[in-house]
């Protein structure tokens, strides 16, 4: 039995049997069938790595049946693992395994925990489908399937109107990139006859001269193929117009916000350009809608989550800005850059999710940071876990002793690459890129020093009234209310320990492997060996600009939130319309429900009513019958009798007919 | 096999207990039904297990002669055994979901769906022109009586809607045919389906055929009986008119316009497209403001069957099989999804989607249900429809981007309407306190549900099993329709390759590459790596 099936299979087993088991099984049963699963997968994943890590290890394709044959087009079920699905499944099952530990303590007083368990375990099997896929129809099932999980664990408590509204918005604003994706399919298999990656790979070079028209425009066959497969990434990975259905998504509970919505599902857009990175060098006019769209996106979002109120939302918007750097770098050529960014942060990213789920956790679930303040005390463990994944976001790292935290390679890596490859494109993205490593500093600082600095400003909050049966008024001076926060239990710690652990040191230890080393990649990727030479040989002030707009963010952030709390307010006095833009994320949301869904609701009655009713109704079957009732004058004669004439009318009329015909 | 008339045995089963339901009381009617169509079940099995694929194109072929040239002949390809298994398949479900909602006249009741079963399975083995015209009229008349006698408070207006549309089409379809059969000189629809009649003459027979199909399929803007149809029809009724009899459009466009009439059918190429393209759009949106649930999945329908026409009118393979696969999915889908309806107006005798609400909380098994048939419709891959909705619109990508772009926004609208119909009643608050006190699936429904469930999850996982029939079927017409296929709208022209790749730098490019050790080697990393096409294992 080859280790990748118990891999993928193995979660997808544990889901139908803790989903159907439900309350048969009991809490304990579903959880541990679940949790012990991903730990094995998790187990078995990380050997696969080490081998392509050490060289060891070769790559491979496992069939497992056929799926479709229709003519040509044709494609099975099959598990590919070579050394960028090795990346992803260490990614994908590590964080997936921690997330079901901490989820125990997290979920423990839901009514439905086997439910949640299952679709977290569907979730997983989904998504290693999408990475260990060898053709792309297996990565749109995937694809979907995470979606679907996405969908269920967003509306994971659907009584709230809002939670499952999250979840329409989350799927359908997906299926907006879905439509490129299917159509990026359909248009890929047309050229190259198959939908094998490998195969479609090999072809693309001697494709990339060709040109074919596409809805009435004529441009090079490889733009046009990768620009609709881009719209799939961008839908799925939350890019610049598609968004929108990321922060709504942080209406699932927080542990699916750190698996899905940061870990795991959102950077499948990335995966999917590395894994197609040799189909992208084909074409350039992609690449650059990549890097734009990369780099718009990492500066929109973090201007975004500079104004946020909601912890959760902060970092969702942080985690649509890293992303942003994730495709610029995938754009200039820097795919393992990409990849090197994706692994760290899926560390970090997890970290900072799972450790405001421990902060939400012990302040009652309230997520407003305006009530929070002063929890350094309290949740020292989670304080820590917290602080480990903001030096590793922020990138604080010293670049001559080649000493940093996660963030600090990978991000800085980044920006550096950006700069390297020269081009103009390259030179937008780098400065975007440096800008937004200002704002990220500042918002990860702002979101910290919030929430664990200060005073405490619990009282506010109404989740903290609730609990403490008191008013502010009734509590006075003591901004605490009496209320007082737990650290959280030791299967939420666990977790945080772990993956504080993977962002102070993956950075350092992968470095190497991710970005100098051809040999690592083995193929999987572009790996662009002249860039990355050049990306070592940027002007010291390249180098330096990270740790500069790093620590101008911290100042900023301490001189606004500890030092001299007033100024934010200020500010917001000040630039009323600037902070109204920024708080409002741009008016995308209004925009859209403008120009799309009012509209559609709109359409929907107007042919509905006059359409089919008004005009097809109208003047079809209706008038049909009203002239038949003014001819006969007798409605009902109509009804009865009138179909037993017609049968016998018909088969009498048919026997004569023949019978005329044959003769 | 040999000798055994099984197609006919198929027909006598259901007719014989079409008239025994008629002669005694309602518990055995009932009793009757459900063994007639489990029998006829089982037959549909064998026939499925004994066609034998790669063998000869027509199998079970019976042959007696009437009168005047008028035979009594049957025989079936990969596509009607399929279409003739789904039959049989939701038939003995149809019974069940009548078992306690049907009350009055339920002798009357089981005869007429047993007849209708017959009709049906003749429809699609019939291989006399003349013999699957009197199967396909006459499938209306149970139907009629099913919607006139046993359905909703406006049942009267529905049916009456109903059967003037499909009898407009009727007429001239017949018309045509006679025209054909002086023609050709023959009535043995094979023989039809390789005469090639003259092109003139196609144009006219075509529009004559399509009057008929395009109100069955339905297209749009002949769709407007479905929803009224759907929603006074007992839940039996719509599935079965969902199931099976929007079907008989399909079948007709595989059976005779595409291989009897290729010319006119590449002559009416964008009539087809434009309606269906109309079709995915409009009735998309109108399905999105339904109050009724029955409405809103008899538009989905609309909007589902136009993939069908997309996808026939592609002109290849992966369009053709595309339509037979979403024909059959959507068989299923549609199907379970009226059935999930039934469920609960059982309970709460409303269709009306704000009367209920919550009900994951107090129907789970229900609500997963749902939800399965729900991604289902929505193409969900791993589903029977995604595989359909995929070939089908990948066929239509080659023949014409347009097309496929406007019909594959359905996908999008699709998504809009299930999920925002599935979010009304099986999410948010417990609002309705009946709706809140009502009891989970029983195990008569489980019994309906659980078989489709799997059949929706088989087809999605290894449609080989039923694409695997049909192919040498669709290669055939595939081959027919070749001389007459339009030109796709690519226009792929080959160029020279580029020399590097987008990203390649070279001596003295890129920021920094002058300094230090930099960018040296820019020549060998111009091309794709070498080995991308390693791990090839197969």
């Amino acid at each position: 039995m080859q280790p990748i099936l118990l891999i993928v299979f193995l979660p997808l087993l544990a889901a139908i049997v803790a989903g159907l088991g439900n309350r048969m099984l009991g809490n304990t049963v579903a959880k541990s069938i679940t949790t012990g699963a991903l730990f094995i997968s998790c187990a078995l994943s990380w050997p696969i790595f080490i081998g392509f890590l050490t060289g060891s290890a070769e790559a491979s394709v496992v069939p497992v049946l056929t799926w479709v044959q229709s003519g040509t087009l044709s494609f099975d079920w099959a598990l590919r693992v070579d050394t960028l699905t090795a990346v992803m499944l260490v990614v994908v099952t590590s964080v997936s395994a921690l997330v079901h530990l901490y989820s125990w303590g997290y979920m423990d007083e839901d009514p439905d925990q086997p439910r949640f368990f299952a679709y977290l375990s569907l979730f997983t099997f989904a998504m290693l489908m999408l990475v260990t896929a060898n053709n792309l129809v297996q990565m749109f099932f995937g694809w979907e399937g995470v979606g679907l999980a996405s969908y269920l664990l967003i509306g994971f408590w659907f009584k709230k109107p809002s939670a499952s509204a999250a979840a329409i918005k989350a799927f359908v604003v997906n299926r907006v990139g879905d439509l490129g994706f299917m159509l990026g399919i359909f248009g890929t298999w047309m050229v190259f006859q198959t939908t094998s990656i490998p195969e479609i790979l090999a072809a693309a070079p001697g494709m990339s001269g060709a040109t074919m028209s596409f809805l009435g425009i004529r441009m090079h066959t490889m733009d046009i193929l990768c620009i609709l497969l881009f719209i799939g990434a961008m839908g799925k990975s939350a890019q610049l117009g598609l968004h929108t259905w990321l922060p709504d998504a942080m209406e699932g509970p927080t542990p699916v916000s750190a698996l899905i919505h940061a870990a795991t599902m959102v950077t499948a857009g990335v995966f999917m350009v590395c894994r197609l990175s040799p189909m992208f060098e084909t074409a350039p006019i992609a690449l650059g809608m990549v890097v734009f769209v990369g780099a718009a996106t990492c500066i929109f979002a973090a201007t975004v989550g500079t104004t946020q109120w909601d912890i959760k939302r902060v970092i969702a918007y942080s985690t649509c800005s890293q992303l942003g750097y994730m495709f610029f770098a995938a754009g200039v050529g820097a795919y393992n850059a990409a990849m090197f960014h994706l692994f760290t942060h899926a560390f970090f990213k997890a970290l900072l999710f799972l450790g405001a789920g421990s902060v939400i956790h012990a302040m009652h679930h309230e997520q407003d940071m305006r009530y929070y303040g002063a929890l350094r005390k309290h949740i020292p463990i989670t304080f820590w876990a917290m602080m480990a994944g903001t030096l590793a976001i922020t990138g604080v790292g010293i670049y001559d002793l080649h000493l940093g935290f996660a963030g600090f390679w990978s991000k800085d890596a980044i920006i550096e690459v950006a700069y390297a490859r020269g081009t103009e494109l390259g030179q937008f993205a780098f400065w975007m890129g440096v800008f937004a490593a200002l704002l990220t500093s500042f918002y990860s600082w702002r979101l910290v020093f919030l929430t664990f600095f200060g005073k405490a400003r619990w009282i506010e909050s109404e989740h903290i009234q609730h609990s403490v049966h008191k008013t502010p008024e009734q509590a006075g001076e003591d901004t605490t209310g009496g209320y007082h926060p737990h650290e959280s239990p030791l299967t939420m710690l666990i977790p945080l320990g772990i993956l504080s652990v993977g962002a102070i040191v993956a950075g350092q230890v992968f470095a190497p492997y991710f970005l100098d080393s051809e040999a690592f990649w083995n193929g999987s990727l572009f790996y662009n060996e002249p860039l990355m030479h050049a990306m070592h040989a940027v002007p010291g002030m390249v180098k330096y600009a990270a740790f500069i707009v790093m620590v101008t963010g911290l100042v900023i952030a301490w001189f606004a939130y500890i030092k001299d709390t007033s100024i934010p307010g200020k500010f917001v006095a000040q630039f009323r319309m600037v902070h109204a833009f920024l708080y409002n994320k741009w008016y995308f949301d209004e925009l859209y429900d403008v120009l799309f869904v009012k509209p559609a609701f709109w359409l929907g009655r107007k042919f509905w009513m006059w359409g089919d009713v008004g005009i097809i109704d109208r003047f079809g079957p209706n008038g049909a019958a009203w002239a038949v009732m003014q001819s006969t004058g007798a409605a009902k004669k109509l009804q009865s009798g009138y179909l037993t004439s017609y049968a016998l009318i018909m088969l009498l009329g048919l026997v004569a007919a023949l019978t005329w015909v044959m003769l | 096999m040999d000798g055994f008339p099984i197609l006919s045995v198929m027909l006598a089963v259901p007719l014989l207990g079409a008239v025994a339901c008629l002669f005694v009381d309602a518990k055995t009617a009932r009793m009757v039904a459900l063994l007639a169509t489990l029998v006829d079940l089982a037959l549909g099995i064998l026939l499925w297990l004994n066609y034998d694929i790669g063998g000869a194109q027509w199998q079970f072929t019976e042959k007696a002669a009437i009168f005047a040239g008028f035979q009594w002949a049957l025989g079936i390809d990969g596509i009607a055994l399929m279409l003739i298994v789904l039959s049989v398949f939701l038939m003995p479900i149809c019974i069940l979901a009548s078992w306690d909602s049907i009350t009055k006249r339920v002798g009357e009741y089981m005869a007429a769906f047993l007849l209708m079963e017959v009709l049906m399975i003749g429809v699609f083995a019939a291989q006399d022109l003349f013999l699957f015209y009197i199967f396909f009229e006459a499938g209306l008349i149970p139907m009629y009586l099913i919607i006139g006698i046993w359905g909703g408070d406006n049942r009267i207006y529905a049916s009456y809607k109903f059967f003037l549309y499909t009898l407009l089409g009727s007429v001239l379809m017949l018309i045509a045919m006679l025209w054909m059969v002086n023609e050709a000189g023959t009535t043995d629809i094979p023989t039809l389906m390789a005469y090639d009649f003259p092109p003139h003459a196609q144009t006219w027979l075509f529009l004559a055929f399509f009057a008929s199909f395009a109100v069955k399929m339905p297209m749009w803007p002949v769709h407007t009986w479905l929803p009224d149809a759907h929603v006074q029809a007992p839940t039996a009724g719509s599935v079965i008119l969902a199931g099976v009899l929007l079907k008989m459009g399909g079948y007709g466009f595989i059976r005779f316009s595409l291989p009897m009439f290729p010319e006119a059918s590449a002559q009416f190429v964008w009539l087809i497209w434009g309606l269906s393209m109309a079709a995915v759009v409009l009735t998309s949106l109108i399905a999105l403001v339904q109050h009724d649930m029955k409405k809103l999945i008899a538009y989905s329908s609309v909007a589902h069957m136009a993939i069908v026409t997309i996808g026939l009118f592609a002109f290849n393979v992966q369009g053709l099989e595309g339509a037979m696969m979403v024909m059959l999915g959507h068989g299923l889908v549609s199907g379970a999804l009226f059935l999930c309806v039934g469920v609960i107006y059982d309970r709460l005798h409303t269709r009306e989607i704000d009367r209920y609400g919550g009900l994951a909380i107090n129907m789970k098994y229900y609500a997963l249900f749902f939800m399965l048939f729900t991604m289902a419709s929505v193409g969900l891959p791993g589903t029977s429809n995604f595989v359909g909705e995929f070939l089908s619109l990948a066929g239509i990508y080659q023949a014409n981007s347009w097309v496929a772009f406007v019909a594959t926004t359905g996908i999008i609208l699709g998504a809009a309407y299930m999920l925002y119909l599935y979010r009304r009643v099986a999410f948010g608050d417990q609002k309705n306190a009946d709706a809140a006190a009502m009891p989970d699936l029983n195990l008569r429904e489980w019994l309906m549900l659980a078989p489709l469930a799997l059949a929706v999850l088989w087809m999605g996982v290894y449609p080989e099993s039923f694409l695997a029939p049909m192919r040498a079927d669709i290669a055939a017409l595939d081959a027919r329709l070749a001389r007459a296929k339009p030109e796709g709208d690519a226009h792929l022209k080959m160029g020279e390759p580029r020399e590097a790749a987008a990203n390649a730098i070279g001596h003295g490019e890129g920021h920094g590459a002058g300094e230090g050790e930099g960018a040296g080697h820019g020549e060998g990393h111009g091309a794709a790596p070498a080995d991308a096409a390693e791990g090839e294992a197969h």
